[in-house]
């Protein structure tokens, strides 16, 4: 397992060198952050120091090296905006995405196991079917209208829940988070939910399709017939074969949510790395587009990883291995 | 029982008494834009000045409408030609009780253009200038030439303090160590994309805010701010959307206020290309640019309805422009009015100046810089094509916009041949838009940096360049104001309207506008 982890790494490397290409490139074609800088009261002298500041007189090849110099140190260059270590303020922003996709993801599986378990085993009542037409809406209503609506209703209406921002935060284990206070746990509860209803839903059926299909299977039928409870057919057998796909999903949803939660993030002005990523795109932030990217990587590889782990234990018949080397 | 009821009764009301003792006001704001920093130095962009205008005050203050008024320095004023004086008020302490003094001042104005990693500094209104402290009351700022906007340029330099301000590094400011003026507010908590807290200062040498704690909370999604105020979540927010100001208006528990902004949104014509990429012939042909002739700039012009503009894409919330700032202004003209819509005079005008059949055009502007930038391009391109240009629309956003707008044809010239743009006159007065829209492209003095339509007349150069030479308050602003109706009759360029802001606050609170668009709690007035 550690070979196959370190062989996983070095891959990680090679995709992440892969991606600082195309992703360096890429952002160096659009626009000019040049423009998006200097204030308007600036003459022309201003506005060529400024560029020569940003290195961006230089040609694009020695920018890149440079890049590439600097990342080998661990330095991913300076935000054009805040003048600061992109890594650094991402790491800054950090913390208040990953409360926001823990708790999404908690949320998933909180109410999408036991609703789409209830809707496998009876998929003819009233509620399943409820439950299913629920669950397309809750795939196709868009994110931000959701956001708006929620924010309308629980924090305009009812005034249940604030609108926006994150809270109090408290230091756990030397992290600062909002999910320790109550203010903190009220704040992040609309974003969350907006953020977790696709995945609700989709783990609403994928469970529910899995449940369908192994309670008709022989191994079901046979501990019926070897007299289990229905109880321990369901949560210990049958979960454990319907988990997999799930747990695959949920574990790539779970890059998603980190990633590229932007648009719940920009309505619930929540200050996490999607708000920071937006914001640097919308600035022509080159340095933090590059890095965020970079980081992102990074983490749908790790998250890969934890999930061929998980595999493993989930069903011993996985081995940890490489194909083909 | 009834006992009781008194009991709580009295008990409530000491209680109340007890709060309006401490007098504890404390209030919210949702800002539409964030500052990107506490350093009052890194960073010249609107949200930044705004917010360092709490913490740290200037030499001069400028007022709501940007006119000038003594902040730090209680007289200014030229002792010769090449010299400006300056007495500074005696008996202010910074927030951590140091005395401030001349040597503040010298040691700002070294630290302003001088801002490790800066974005865009403060070099432009610092150069030229030399510092040099007579006594511990009067500097004297000395220039190469005569500098009648010596005022203009002091007032957005904020005074910071010669023991922790001037060494301290960007975080420290944004950490609160350096972040000692001697504003009214003194900083307390600053969390990126969060929230700034302010609280009051309590030995503040000029007139007392009411509100003794400031948090402001960066939220930039529109919907989501009217949102948060709604939702009592905030007391006032910044930057309401066109589109919900009318059901705000319907709303009895909340108080919109509204002023015109020192921003004018205009057209820039290319003036400077006998081939213009944009244009073409009535059936696509090459044309030689017919954006040259005046007669046709001026028939773009009355084929504009201003009003329309105002009241259909704007919804009201903006005023016709004839000229590059708002009445009221230094150095505007008193004689120049919107030009009036008249779409058969345009068409007229185009025949006489030998295109009765029109010709191709492309309008290109931003979509996401001004309000309602997009529609405001789509409603030009319609009008333009009812009096014969057959008008196409491209918008962009504006981190691809403006770098071609500026130098994004292969020579490095400006691209386009016919664009939306706007320029908020941050001196808050006329010499701002000339210097930079009007006069002639020289790079090597700095002028016309922003021209890119590149009109070019020596005559109004001179008269520019005059008025930026000469002293006198009245002379120079007669001076701008003849160089501006001289544009205007040029059709240099072509404004369509000043932008208007809105503020929206709950009820009881109300918001005194500012032209220069700053969102400043020291406004916000109880009624």
């Amino acid at each position: 397992m550690t070979v196959f982890a370190i062989r996983r790494m070095l891959q990680a490397l090679i995709v992440v060198f892969l991606m600082s290409v195309i992703v360096f490139f890429g952002v160096n074609v659009i626009g000019d952050p040049v423009y998006m800088l200097v204030s308007p009261d600036a003459d022309q002298a201003d506005i060529e120091a400024a560029i020569q500041r940003l290195g961006l007189d230089r040609p694009i090849l020695e920018q890149y090296w440079l890049f590439l110099k600097g990342a080998a140190q661990g330095d991913l260059g300076n935000s054009f905006i805040f003048g600061e270590p992109a890594l650094r303020l991402i790491l800054h922003h950090m913390p208040a995405t990953m409360e926001l996709a823990l708790t999404s993801l908690f949320l998933s599986i909180l109410l999408g196991i036991p609703l789409g378990l209830y809707a496998g085993l009876y998929p003819e009542s009233r509620v399943s079917k409820t439950i299913m037409a629920s669950s397309i809406l809750g795939f196709s209503l868009p994110t931000f209208w959701v956001g708006l609506m929620l924010i309308m209703i629980f924090a305009v209406q009812l005034g249940w829940l604030p609108s926006t921002g994150r809270g109090d935060t408290a230091v756990v284990l030397g992290i600062e988070t909002s999910l320790a206070t109550w203010d903190g746990l009220s704040h992040v509860f609309l974003p969350a939910l907006n953020l977790a209803l696709t995945n609700i839903s989709l783990t609403i059926r994928l469970t529910r399709a899995g449940v369908r299909e192994a309670m008709s299977q022989d191994y079901v039928k046979f501990a019926r017939a070897k007299g289990l409870s229905i109880r321990r057919i369901i949560f210990v057998h049958v979960m454990k074969n319907i988990l997999i796909p799930v747990v695959t999903v949920l574990g790539l949803e779970f890059g998603s949510l980190i990633a590229f939660s932007v648009v719940t993030e920009s309505i619930f002005a929540w200050p996490g790395m999607g708000k920071l990523l937006i914001d640097a795109i919308l600035q022509l932030d080159r340095p933090v587009v590059v890095a965020y990217l970079m980081i992102i990587v990074l983490f749908f590889v790790l998250i890969n990883l934890v999930v061929d782990i998980l595999y493993s234990i989930l069903d011993p018949r996985v081995r940890l291995q490489d194909q083909g080397s | 029982m009834k006992h009781v009821t008194t009991a709580f009764a009295v008990a409530a009301s000491v209680l109340a008494l007890g709060a309006g003792a401490a007098t504890a006001e404390k209030i919210t704001i949702g800002l539409a834009s964030e500052p990107t920093s506490i350093d009052p130095h890194f960073h010249n962009l609107g949200p930044n000045n705004a917010l360092s205008v709490h913490i740290f005050d200037r030499l001069i203050a400028q007022d709501d409408k940007q006119r000038l008024s003594p902040g730090l320095a209680v007289s200014w004023k030229p002792i010769d030609d090449l010299t400006w004086e300056f007495k500074l008020r005696e008996g202010v302490k910074f927030h951590d009780g140091t005395d401030f003094n001349a040597d503040d001042v010298i040691c700002t104005f070294e630290r302003a253009p001088n801002v490790p990693n800066s974005p865009s500094g403060y070099g432009t209104y610092t150069k030229g200038k030399t510092l040099e402290k007579i006594d511990d009351y009067t500097v004297h700022f000395k220039t190469a030439e005569p500098y009648p906007l010596m005022g203009n340029d002091v007032s957005t330099i904020p005074i910071i303090s010669d023991s922790v301000g001037c060494g301290g590094t960007t975080e420290e400011f944004n950490a609160g160590t350096a972040a000692v003026g001697t504003g009214p507010y003194k900083f307390v908590d600053y969390k990126p994309g969060e929230s700034i807290t302010l609280a009051i200062n309590q030995d503040y040498w000029g007139e007392k805010p009411i509100w003794t704690e400031v948090e402001y909370r960066p939220i930039k999604s529109g919907p989501s701010r009217v949102a948060a105020l709604l939702a009592g979540d905030v007391d006032m927010i910044s930057g309401v959307p066109t589109t919900d100001i009318a059901t705000l208006e319907a709303n009895d528990d909340i108080q919109l206020s509204q002023g015109v902004s020192n921003r004018v949104i205009y057209l820039h014509l290319d003036q400077f290309r006998e081939n213009s990429p944009f244009v073409k012939g009535p059936n696509g042909e090459d044309i030689k640019n017919p954006l040259l002739d005046q007669r046709v700039r001026k028939a773009i012009s009355m084929a504009i309805n201003r009003d329309a503009i105002v009241d259909r894409v704007m919804e009201g919330v903006a005023i016709s422009a004839g000229q590059l700032l708002p009445d009221g202004f230094f150095g505007v003209s008193e004689k120049l009015q919107p030009v009036a819509y008249d779409p058969e005079g345009a068409k007229a005008l185009m025949a006489e100046a030998g295109y009765p059949d029109g010709f191709q055009l492309t309008i290109h502007g931003p979509n996401d810089r001004y309000i309602n930038d997009a529609k405001i391009a789509e409603a030009i391109g319609q009008m333009l094509t009812r009096v014969g240009i057959q008008t196409a629309v491209e918008t962009m956003p504006r981190s691809v916009y403006f770098g071609r707008a500026s130098s994004g044809s292969p020579e490095g010239l400006p691209e386009f041949s016919f664009i939306l743009v706007g320029w908020g006159a941050g001196s808050g007065e006329a010499s701002s838009p000339l210097k930079s829209l009007i006069h002639s492209y020289d790079k090597d003095a700095g002028f016309g940096s922003s021209n890119r339509g590149r009109h070019s007349d020596p005559v109004i150069d001179a008269k520019i360049e005059e008025a930026l030479r000469t002293v006198d308050d009245d002379k120079r602003q007669a001076l701008l104001a003849e160089a501006t109706e001289m544009a205007i009759e040029n059709v240099a360029i072509i404004p369509t309207h000043f932008q208007v802001n809105t503020w929206a606050a709950k009820k009881g609170l109300r918001y005194i506008p500012r032209t220069d668009e700053y969102t400043l709690v020291m406004g916000v007035v109880k009624e």
